[in-house]
């Protein structure tokens, strides 16, 4: 694998992109920091990349939204994949009736047009989280500024891990049935273990393997979701921003102010691209250990 | 094959009706009613209002009054921003939307389909690399991003191309090919994928044995089965044409059912969002079963079996 | 005159772990109308030899290092491609192993049969078409006609075949390339096809090279034999003269360590027993005779003493068994279908013998073992292991039984879970029955238990990939060990083998049936090796019992027809010995 070059680059762009938002961003300007009277200056030594519409400093909002951005990608993949493993797992394992079942149920839920009840829910739960910061704040007596923000993205998070998890199941439930069928397992099965060993040391260990290589490849599809929702204002709020409320922000000046569309979909592009050449890069290593096996 | 049809329709049903079931509760969930953004007005109204819109009957009556409005009277309601029957909003608003989604598709299958095949006979090339790069742009760059940017350098720069808007023949041509890029580029992996498969196969290389000359092996023996993958990929490519068309209705200000969509998401307009809901859906079950039939017409082996799975 | 001249080819691969000289400097001739049998085990570079003849290897990782093969006075080695692609499906034509897989799934096999005329001769489609139904019906395809237009997964596998010597025959090459055409075939059906084979060749006038490892395969079909070891010829010449008098230590091991009907050995030699090679290192290799190889052999012809066995109670007895599949229903799928796979089996097995299960694909002597264990569902029928029921436990009360029942399987690349040591594989099974006091305790057991099956403890930390298929089915052995089971169910276990390595594993067998008083239900496809290891014989068709007896019985006085046909079927090496 560490042959594939793309794969390897793409490997440090994650790194470099990941230390600058989460470790340089501690050191940069405040990305909200209004300065009218320095709208859209250019680049300059004190704003690397210049300033945006209210004159907050660019290079900063896009290593803050990048955080955004990011997070929201692993972790609706995380939800995604800890709800589809299981799910994945039972139907797999179970097999007949039951198997048929849960697949039917997914088959249903994969029918119907992901973007259309993501647009639906978000709508339902940005609503609420006003509801749900006031209670918060009152009860636990959290910051007001900082709960807002959370609650802003956290139902994202939900949205899209809620509705993430189908397609990974189904890989799930065909890794697990793959190695159901083969003779080891039923060996074990002659010797006498119990199926819940069987299922946690000998099938699931072996479905790890695609299992995690799958879900770098989501994490990307979500971290693009997010901005498609931001894009068309239904994700993430201010004071919160993200690479998709940078874009779209950046649309409204498109003929004067280019950079400020193109700095932030740079940065959005040359992420996802990594995560897709890192997955593709694992994928075919994956695929070259089964044909040797 | 009868058998898988029917099989095919009842999950449609199936489809449709969760579909309809989750987008009604949840956008009875909403808080904040119609009309609250409106200037104020007096309790009376509003009661009335409701009245008018069938708020006012229990959960229940209302949910099983909306299907039954469909089919009964072909009504889906009003909708609340704007103030018109929803089946009039679509009406209207499906052709664009189908143009726009018919040339994108058009695009996607013109420009996909042949860099893949190309990308798989020259494997490892720095035509396959080049390709594939391109490729991964279009999945990377979102159509938000690239949408503006075609706006700014090319339709400003050529003359008789409008930056947004509807009306002449050659406003089609941005707004769906940016549409159709994001698809392109996947088909254009299952393509090669799909190719790469199907030339590693044994048959292949009976074929070779029997002096088949290179290019009829691409052609006759490696075609129908590489075009499986990207085939399948159809139906799920539909639904992402409709996703897309939520952004590139917005930027290039496409009348189209995408973007009454978003709108009725922001406005809260139940009505329209349950209808627009529920005529995607529809749509998505048709192409699904488009796309499968497709596939069997492909593969002997579904078309004997009745089906996949 | 000869029709094929290979002269000094070699051929290697290059990959990552290194060069692999698959063919080594090989040379050898065929002249018109012969038929030249290549065998070898695998590894021995027979099956490269005939890709490269036609040019069908992937340039990278292979490269054609030298040597030359000459088709008619023509070299083909350096020939352009369209060239070569001239000759492909018109003078030389080839067939495969895998039916299924080498013919094309989405066209008709009309289309794929009239391909070739179609390329090389200048005829009407219709021409085309109205000569393959006549090949067609040649290598006997019954409603040629109408099957023409069914596509390759309609047809059974000893059909595919034939389909595919149609479509290799029907443009009259001169020369037909098979590469182990007949070794994924039933053996039954195998015979017909070498039949038509013979039969084609006859009235075609063709020459025939027949790539196979079934030595009784190439006695029956060649006039001349090419033997080969590790990418080199180690003897050729007449059949007659190679299975008579063989020269090369290497040929003597392979035709004796393979059982046959009427083999007399107890214990099977191995190819060790005559052949010792020294590896160089540069990677090559000499072969030489084993110094002791008369000593050894002579030692393995004494009888053993037929121990009085039949006296014992059954340890185990199954009565009216009967295992139903169902296939179709479900939601608006095909109508249900009842197969039945086990169809009212009897038999019964007593403590230190082997009952041999022999039949062909889909006879449902898989299904049987299987449901012995209880690893499958028996729908009725009784299963009586020590006078205990079964078929009426619980799975729970099962696992007690389960310590004293085990099985092996037939692949060694699948039996062994990949993401664990072999130590952690061994230990298992004593953790979950309880046997062994503690960690060191088990160690020592596992090692010991290694030691039986021929294996060393330096193998206790490596993962299976890391094995051949001989090691792991050795490792599979001893798990089954592990638990100290009285009954083992072999189920096809060295049907995925070498000949040398399956006489190697069935030594194995019988000495520990020897040692620990085993019971063996041993299931095979394969008639010779079944008698070798069988003390009585059960012959299955169609989830049913159709002979039983001793072995020696069954195999000199078959009396059902099935039997007889079976018995026929099987290529014979007649070793005048």
């Amino acid at each position: 694998m560490a042959k594939n070059k793309f794969a390897m680059g793409g490997f440090w762009v994650i790194v470099v992109m990941f230390s600058l938002c989460f470790i340089l961003a501690w050191y940069c300007k405040d990305p909200n920091q209004v300065n009218l009277t320095n709208k859209f200056a250019p680049s300059s030594t004190e704003h690397w990349f210049g300033t945006d519409a209210l004159g907050r400093d660019l290079f900063a909002r896009i290593l803050y939204g990048g955080q955004v951005s990011i997070l929201v990608g692993l972790i609706a993949t995380a939800v995604s994949v800890a709800i589809g493993i299981v799910y994945g797992s039972i139907s797999g394992f179970a097999g007949g009736r039951t198997d048929a079942v849960m697949m039917r149920i997914v088959d249903t839920l994969l029918a119907i047009p992901f973007l259309v009840l993501v647009i639906v829910l978000q709508a339902t739960l940005s609503d609420w989280s006003g509801d749900a910061t006031r209670w918060i704040v009152e009860n636990f007596k959290w910051d007001k500024e900082f709960t807002g923000r959370l609650t802003n993205i956290v139902p994202l998070f939900f949205a899209l891990g809620l509705l993430g998890w189908l397609t990974l199941s189904r890989i799930v439930r065909a890794q697990v049935m793959s190695i159901k069928e083969r003779e080891f397992v039923e060996a074990a099965l002659a010797l006498g273990y119990s199926k819940a060993r069987i299922l946690f040391r000998h099938v699931i260990p072996n479905v790890l393997g695609p299992t995690v290589v799958y879900s770098t490849l989501t994490v990307p599809g979500f971290i693009m979701y997010e901005a498609i929702l931001s894009f068309l204002g239904l994700g993430v709020e201010s004071p919160n921003s993200s690479w998709g409320v940078l874009i779209k922000e950046g649309a409204n000046f498109l003929e004067t102010e280019v950079q400020l569309l193109l700095l932030p979909g740079l940065f959005f592009s040359l992420t996802l691209f990594s995560l897709n050449f890192l997955g593709d890069g694992l994928r075919d290593a994956l695929d070259v250990k089964a044909a040797k096996d | 094959m009868p058998r898988f049809l029917i099989d095919r329709l009842l999950q449609g049903v199936l489809v449709l009706f969760a579909l309809y079931t989750i987008t009604f509760f949840l956008a009875k969930a909403m808080p904040g009613e119609p009309f609250t953004s409106e200037k104020n007005i007096s309790a009376e109204t509003k009661a009335n209002i409701r009245k008018l819109y069938g708020l006012d009957k229990p959960i229940w009556e209302q949910y099983l009054a909306y299907p039954k409005n469909i089919i009964t009277e072909g009504s889906f309601g009003i909708s609340t921003s704007k103030g018109r029957p929803v089946i009039d909003i679509i009406t209207q608003s499906f052709p664009n939307s189908l143009i726009l989604g018919l040339c994108a598709l058009g695009f996607a299958i013109g420009i996909g389909v042949p860099i893949g095949i190309l990308s798989a006979v020259r494997k490892n090339s720095w035509i396959d690399w080049a390709c594939m790069t391109v490729a991964m742009v279009g999945i990377c760059i979102p159509s938000f991003t690239i949408g503006p940017l075609l706006q700014i350098y090319v339709a400003a720069h050529i003359p008789g191309l409008k930056v947004a808007g509807w009306g002449n023949l050659e406003d089609i041509l941005l707004p769906s090919f940016t549409l159709g890029l994001v698809s392109a580029a996947y088909l254009a992996r299952l393509t090669r994928g799909g190719i790469l498969e199907v030339l590693s196969q044994d048959f292949v290389r009976t074929a070779r044995a029997k002096g088949v000359s290179p290019v009829q092996v691409i052609l006759k023996h490696t075609l129908r089965g590489g075009l499986l993958p990207a085939v399948a990929y159809l139906g799920p490519a539909f639904a992402a044409l409709i996703s897309g068309s939520f952004i590139v209705e917005t930027i290039f200000q496409v009348p189209g059912m995408g973007q009454h969509f978003v709108n009725a998401a922001t406005t809260r307009d139940e009505f329209l969002l349950l209808g627009l809901s529920l005529f995607f859906g529809f749509l998505i079950v048709v192409m699904n079963l488009l796309a499968d039939l497709l596939t069997g017409l492909l593969d002997p082996r579904v078309r004997h079996k009745g089906g996949t799975d | 005159m000869s029709l094929l001249k290979i002269k000094n080819l070699k051929t290697y691969f290059h990959t990552r772990a290194g060069i692999n000289r698959a063919v080594d400097d090989i040379s050898f001739s065929i002249d018109k109308g012969e038929i030249v049998g290549v065998v070898g085990e695998s590894g021995s570079g027979k099956s490269v030899t005939c890709h490269t003849m036609l040019g069908l290897l992937p340039q990278p990782p292979a490269k054609v290092e030298g040597g030359s093969v000459t088709f008619d006075n023509e070299e083909l080695l350096n020939l352009p491609q369209s060239l070569l692609r001239a000759i492909r499906g018109k003078r030389i034509s080839m067939i495969f192993q895998d039916p299924m897989s080498c013919l094309n799934p989405y066209l008709k096999i009309l289309d794929q049969i009239t391909e070739p005329i179609l390329i090389h001769e200048n005829v009407s489609r219709k021409t085309a078409e109205a000569r393959a139904i006549e090949m067609m019906k040649k290598v006997g395809i019954r409603d040629a006609e109408a099957r023409a237009h069914s596509y390759p997964h309609e047809f059974s596998g000893g059909m595919r075949q034939r389909v595919m010597i149609a479509m290799a025959l029907v443009t009259k090459p001169d020369l037909l390339l098979a590469d182990e055409p007949t070794t994924a075939l039933d053996v039954t059906v195998q015979a017909r096809i070498l039949k038509i084979l013979r039969s084609l060749k006859d009235d075609l006038g063709i020459a025939v090279l027949f790539v196979t490892h079934d030595l009784g395969v190439v006695a029956e079909l060649a006039d001349r034999v090419v033997v080969m070891y590790r990418g080199k010829i180690v003897e050729q010449g007449n059949t007659r003269d190679i299975f008579e008098k063989p020269s090369h230590p290497y040929v003597k091991g392979l035709i004796a360590c393979r059982p046959t009907l009427d083999t007399q050995y107890q214990i099977l030699p191995t190819v060790d027993d005559f052949l010792k090679t020294e590896i160089r290192k540069d990677g090559s290799f000499i072969l030489s005779e084993h110094p002791d190889s008369k000593e050894r052999l002579s030692k393995l012809k004494e009888k053993r003493e037929s121990s009085n066995k039949d006296i014992s109670p059954p340890l185990l007895k199954v009565s009216g068994l009967q295992v139903h599949f169902q296939t179709g229903g479900g939601f608006l799928g095909e109508p249900r279908k009842t197969v039945k796979a086990v169809d009212g089996v009897d038999l019964q097995i007593s403590s230190g013998q082997t009952l041999g299960l022999v039949g062909e694909s889909g006879c449902g002597k898989t299904t049987l073992g299987r449901a012995i264990l209880r690893l499958q569902k028996a729908k009725s029928g009784s299963i009586l292991y020590d006078k205990n029921e079964l078929n009426s436990l619980s799975q729970k009360e099962m696992i007690d039984f389960r310590k004293r029942m085990q099985i092996i399987f037939q692949d060694p690349y699948a039996s062994l879970n990949p993401r664990q040591t072999i130590e952690q594989t061994l230990i298992e099974p004593m953790i979950v029955h309880g046997i062994g006091s503690n960690y060191s305790n088990r160690r020592d057991q596992i090692v010991s238990l290694l030691e039986e099956v021929g294996l060393g403890p330096e193998f206790l930390l490596r993962y299976p990939h890391e094995f051949s298929g001989g090691q792991r089915q050795r490792i599979s052995v001893a798990r089954a060990l592990a638990v100290e089971p009285e009954f083992i169910v072999c189920d096809e276990c060295v049907s995925a083998m070498d000949v040398s390595v399956q006489a190697q594993v069935l030594n194995l067998l019988r000495e520990l049936q020897e040692k620990r008083n085993l019971t063996y239900l041993f299931i095979s496809h394969d008639l010779s090796v079944v008698k070798f290891m069988s003390d009585d014989v059960i012959v299955m068709q169609n989830g049913k019992i159709v002979e039983s007896g001793k072995a020696q019985e069954i195999y000199h006085q078959p009396k059902s027809d099935y039997t007889k046909e079976l018995l026929n079927a099987v290529p014979k090496v007649s070793l005048s010995k």
